[in-house]
């Protein structure tokens, strides 16, 4: 009698088994498209460079047809008395802060995706809408997101919009980096109005290499600090300034990448299905030694 | 030594008082619900582009899950290790767990923005991402529950299914589904069983690592890459107060004594559960040397004083006391503290804790969002009632023939 019990429970387990065999195979292709290409490319912005005018926010939100005062409207500095972020309608802005070394030169720094080496929303995507382009550019799918917001939690730099007072299918929106544009070998909208050439878009290596020799030529008008080139594991975006980052509110990010520990611990768990299998048998052993207890007990 | 106890659909008015109050609430929660499908979540919640997750994620989702132990852990109590004494409280516990998750699901389908592809991450894998792991677990773990729950259905309908009018064609065959399902299911449940327990320390620890990709938006009193240990042990630890706490209330409002017996030595357990989830906790903030921030007054650091003082060290003192463990109202205040604890655990994750780079103003749940908690809770609440009413979920003493409450790992009967 006794025998025949444990036969069935083995071949019962054995089918169990398979099946979750079954899940790992198909879950080893589980990962959405994440190419970090040595010629990704990037765009630095030189922030002593930038005037404030603002075009590239207008030339923003026509490339990618959100409604936009007309660009004469533009000029008005009266929106820097307060701190902006991009949002659902405007991908880009533009904000001032003072200067300490000269006070009629404002600082005028422009905020977008910094489009990371090691996206974070990449990383935390529930569906992998996320993807990193072989061209650097960070791209949120349409057909896949389902809206979680997760990607707004895990940004570093908090750049994902949601279209909160949308019913059905709001979206997600963020700089994408003129993806339509560039791919017909057109530049960013906001590199190709900037009227200063405060934006320079090219292979992100080369642009380090432009950064570095712009420091080494003129160290008393910048500080001696790339920002993105090491921040987060680097990042496709990157910026050049005459003070201190944090001053103007670029956030203190370590240089590992964003998802960092997250994906090892997930990883952990999940190394080949090995840690849940051998829970469900330790489990499945423990029910077997035990199953006697009642009639002992009874 | 004491009557046998069976399963019994308990017979009782449904309407009393304090159930209209809770449909009352549970209204006004759907038409607020309704503003969220029609408007947006924007129209409803206070969430905006600094504070993507609010309430109810926070409550509804995350809350929800942890409070919903009471299913794993009594199942591997009293299916796993076999502990037939306990197994007055294994339907209750299956219950909650299973109404737990459907309104964990609830939360989360009217959270996101885009509700009608809830079923993406069925097809979409995303392996790195701790939410895609959640999501999976979930969903697969309330099947679990569903299928967990069959016997009570075949229990109470075997040879009683009697469907009025035009319907009554679909008796017969019915009957015998049920019979198939009875038949296969009691050589087959242990599987169902044990993958419920792994199912649910899955995807409970996961539910901690979601927050560790926020990095250094989220207060280092809570941030740590031992998040998922502490999530798990904290859904442990409530598991067996959550019990005795619904085992209570049901007694209470049915009339019935409280089976302290059962529910006392099921409070043997919690506090070397919660002393464990105390040493982790408070080891994780001695490593990472975090104290220094409570000593400024800020709401962060009160709020983890409270979660850790209130829902933590009393409980664990409480629970260490026999003349606590005998008495059902201390008893009862312990298992509330523990719970409180572990839902204000919780909400401090992911929202107390949640400060990010730029923002314009702090976040702090609208009437809406509330109003849609309150309603579902009280759903839930409402639907447990009329469940314990229609199913044998909850025991009373009998001398007749024995429930099937156990699933042995054996094939034939």
């Amino acid at each position: 009698m006794k025998a025949q019990n444990r036969r069935t429970f083995l071949k019962t387990a054995a089918v169990a088994g398979t099946v979750a065999a079954g899940l790992g195979t198909s879950k080893a292709k589980a990962a959405p498209m994440n190419i970090l290409s040595p010629n990704r490319m990037g765009v630095l912005i030189d922030t002593t460079v930038c005037v404030g005018c603002r075009n590239c926010e207008w030339a923003c939100k026509t490339a990618h047809d959100l409604p936009s005062e007309p660009l004469s409207t533009y000029g008005d500095r009266s929106v820097f008395a307060q701190m902006r972020r991009p949002d659902d309608g405007a991908l880009t802005v533009v904000n001032e802060y003072g200067n300490p070394k000269n006070k009629d030169l404002p600082i005028n720094v422009k905020v977008q995706c910094m489009h990371c080496d090691h996206p974070a929303c990449v990383s935390a995507c529930i569906v992998g809408a996320f993807t990193k382009q072989e061209n650097g550019t960070v791209l949120w799918d349409s057909d896949m997101c389902i809206g979680c917001r997760y990607c707004m939690a895990a940004c570093p730099f908090q750049i994902p919009a949601f279209e909160y007072h949308k019913a059905i299918q709001p979206e997600i929106r963020k700089c994408d980096f003129c993806i339509q544009r560039t791919s017909k070998g057109e530049l960013p909208a906001c590199v190709s109005i900037c009227p200063v050439e405060a934006l320079t878009y090219g292979p992100r290596e080369e642009l380090v290499r432009v950064a570095r020799d712009r420091i080494k030529a003129n160290p008393d008008r910048y500080v001696n600090h790339v920002y993105g080139e090491y921040e987060v594991g680097g990042t496709s975006w990157m910026y050049m300034a005459g003070r201190e980052f944090a001053d103007l509110q670029f956030p203190n990010l370590g240089t590992n990448p964003a998802p960092g520990v997250s994906e090892a611990i997930q990883h952990g768990i999940f190394a080949y299905f090995m840690p849940p299998v051998a829970l469900y048998a330790i489990l499945g052993a423990i029910m077997w030694m035990t199953k006697d207890r009642k009639e002992e007990g009874l | 030594m004491h009557a046998y106890m069976k399963p019994t659909p308990l017979k009782a008015k449904f309407f009393t008082p304090g159930v209209i109050v809770l449909c009352v609430l549970a209204l006004n929660g759907l038409v607020f619900l309704a503003g969220r499908f029609f408007f947006g979540i924007g129209a409803v919640t206070n969430l905006n582009n600094q504070y993507p997750w609010g309430l109810w994620i926070a409550f509804d989702v995350a809350a929800g899950v942890a409070l919903a132990a009471g299913g794993f852990t009594t199942a591997a109590l009293g299916h796993i290790l076999h502990r037939e004494d306990f197994h007055v409280v294994l339907r209750p516990a299956l219950l909650t767990a299973m109404l737990g998750y459907t309104f964990v699901a609830v939360g989360v389908f009217v959270d996101i923005g885009r509700w009608y592809f809830i079923w993406h991450p069925l097809i979409m894998w995303n392996g790195s991402s701790a939410l895609f792991e959640v999501g999976i677990c979930v969903m697969i773990y309330m099947t679990v529950l569903y299928i967990e729950f069959i016997p009570m259905v075949t229990e109470r309908f075997i040879g009683r299914v009697n469907l009025p009018g035009v319907l009554k064609f679909l008796n017969r065959p019915l009957d015998a589904l049920l019979r198939v399902m009875d038949r296969g299911l009691g050589k087959t449940m242990f599987i169902f069983i044990i993958a419920g327990v792994v199912l649910s320390t899955l995807h409970q620890s996961s539910l901690g690592t979601l927050m560790v990709i926020a990095g250094p938006k989220m207060h280092p009193l809570w941030q740590t890459p031992v998040l998922p240990l502490l999530f798990l042990l904290s859904a442990i630890a409530v598991g067996f107060p959550m019990v005795i706490f619904e085992s209570m209330i049901a007694s209470r409002s049915f009339k019935m004594k409280p089976e302290m017996d059962v529910l006392s030595r099921l409070a043997g357990f919690v506090a070397p559960v919660l002393g464990v989830y105390l040493a982790f906790k408070l080891g994780d903030m001695f490593i990472r040397e975090t104290f220094v921030y409570l000593q400024e007054l800020t709401t962060e650091s009160v709020m983890w004083t409270i979660e850790v003082v209130v829902g933590v060290i009393v409980p664990l003192r409480m629970f260490l006391s026999r003349a606590v463990l005998r008495s059902p109202v201390l008893l009862f205040i312990a298992a509330m503290l523990v719970i409180f604890g572990v839902a204000l655990n919780r909400l401090n994750n992911f929202i107390v804790a949640y400060t990010p780079s730029y923002s314009f103003s702090s976040y702090f749940p609208s009437i809406g969002e509330i109003s849609v908690s309150v309603g579902f809770v009280s759903l839930l609440v409402l639907m447990y009632r009329a469940y314990v009413m229609i199913f044998p979920i909850i025991s009373l003493p009998d001398s007749s023939a024995a429930p099937k409450t156990k699933y042995a790992i054996r094939g034939g009967k």
